[in-house]
């Protein structure tokens, strides 16, 4: 889910680049040295993963995965998310370097609240408890980004609330597709690799 | 080849003050030198154009609505719905600013390999970490691209079609999960391959680049502009 460039004020970009820089830094600096691989390779899942389209109805939707990256990587999810969007832009001029840092928040964000409030719930020892956490968290990363490419468009000139409300709508189904898709990968790992998602036992 | 330093450097300078500018007269010079960038860089016109199209389909999102909902006096009305002339300006404003800055970031930016750009990062003082992990995750970008063939097409092998259903869902989020989980594992085992090649936490590129004369001219020439395009836009002659 990206903004285009040339769309936003400039108020809206900064303050986007300066919470980008902040979440990017706070990520690096609770990422070891050792954890960099790590995060670099997933960031590279991540990246193909959101590449796939699922069919939805006549349609197809590409996944976002924000929540469930949010989950694996935490605070780090900043840093992965904006190296996936530094290479789309560059790549396949999706978005672009002056919206970066709005497009790395709105997407970062949502999987930052969504590690701390869900997280415990997916880490516990309850199989029921775990699949409605993650269920949660993959609906709440998307929703979440879609209120705030909303909230930047609004923030932007008041006349974009209605494309800002549609934006929203238009991401509901998403919603529900990306909540099955983390319930079932994070039954998937917990049967698996149960230390992928730190899972008590 | 030309520094990556100074690619990067040029379009975010251009890319920011396009971004922010609203006089048609800079928009409309913006997009020349974007369209020149183009043809300097001889890219390939019919993929600019299928990326064009890419771009455009969330500019094209906006121009359903905007029409509509910016104030101002009506251009024409049907349906009890008005069109008004700032709806329509703001969308010509934006179509411009989108495409002329993904024209440039394209000349710019794509004539460049993504790790030459990666190292220009690094002598423009981006933290260690995060060069790395742009490394990291380039390196194997293609490589877990592979991985995610493989699988899709073991699964077609077994008679796998996907549509609107819970069945189809799961099979994506076990493809996925089975994506990160082999990607976790690769992981440890490159970082101990590192270590077993003394890895102490300095990358060595093969490829250097150095900053030449035409480099330099490059930069000036188009630093200047970038600042005509600035002043044209917040100077003091109006």
């Amino acid at each position: 889910m990206h903004i285009s460039e040339g769309i936003l004020s400039a108020p809206v970009l900064i303050s986007g680049a300066v919470a980008a820089a902040g979440g990017v830094a706070i990520g690096l600096k609770k990422t070891e040295n050792e954890k960099i691989p790590e995060v670099g390779v997933l960031s590279a899942a991540f990246f193909v993963g959101s590449l796939i389209h699922v069919p939805l109805g006549p349609t197809s939707v590409h996944l976002i995965l924000n929540g469930l990256v949010g989950l694996l990587l935490g605070w780090a999810a900043f840093p992965a998310i904006l190296v996936g969007l530094v290479f789309q832009a560059i790549l396949f001029q999706f978005g672009g370097l002056t919206t970066l840092g709005v497009n790395t928040v709105t997407m970062a964000l949502p999987a930052v609240i969504g590690y701390y409030l869900f997280g415990p719930a997916v880490r516990s020892e309850s199989e029921k408890t775990a699949l409605v956490g993650a269920f949660l968290c993959g609906s709440f990363g998307v929703l979440g980004a879609a209120i705030l490419v909303a909230f930047a468009l609004f923030w932007t000139g008041q006349s974009f609330l209605e494309v800002g409300k549609m934006v929203v709508y238009a991401h509901v189904p998403v919603m529900v597709i990306e909540g099955l898709l983390a319930l079932f990968c994070v039954a998937f790992l917990r049967k698996v690799k149960p230390e992928l998602l730190e899972v008590k036992r | 080849m030309m520094d990556p330093r100074v690619k990067i450097l040029v379009t975010l300078g251009f890319s920011v003050v396009l971004a922010v500018a609203d006089r048609p007269v800079v928009l409309g010079m913006g997009m020349a030198f974007a369209i020149f960038l183009v043809f300097l860089a001889r890219l390939n016109l019919r993929q600019v154009m299928t990326r064009l199209l890419v771009v455009n389909t969330f500019v094209a999102f906006l121009w359903i609505f905007l029409p509509f909902t910016f104030p101002g006096p009506a251009l024409f009305s049907f349906w009890g719905l008005q069109i008004t002339r700032q709806g329509i300006a703001a969308c010509v404003q934006i179509t411009v600013k989108s495409n002329a800055i993904v024209l440039a970031s394209m000349a710019l930016l794509s004539t460049s390999t993504v790790f030459g750009l990666v190292h220009g990062l690094h002598h423009l003082k981006v933290p260690d970490k995060l060069v790395h992990l742009f490394f990291f995750s380039f390196r194997y970008i293609h490589v877990i691209h592979m991985e995610y063939h493989k699988i899709i097409n073991a699964m077609k092998a077994r008679g796998f079609e996907p549509d609107t259903s819970l069945r189809t869902y799961k099979s994506y989020a076990y493809l996925i999960g089975t994506l990160f989980l082999k990607s976790s594992e690769r992981s440890k085992r490159i970082y101990q391959a590192m270590v077993c090649r003394g890895f102490d936490g300095t990358f060595w590129v093969f490829q250097h680049f150095a900053f030449r004369k035409r480099d330099l001219f490059a930069l000036v020439f188009m630093g200047l502009f970038i600042l005509f395009l600035a002043f044209m836009q917040w100077g003091s002659v109006r």
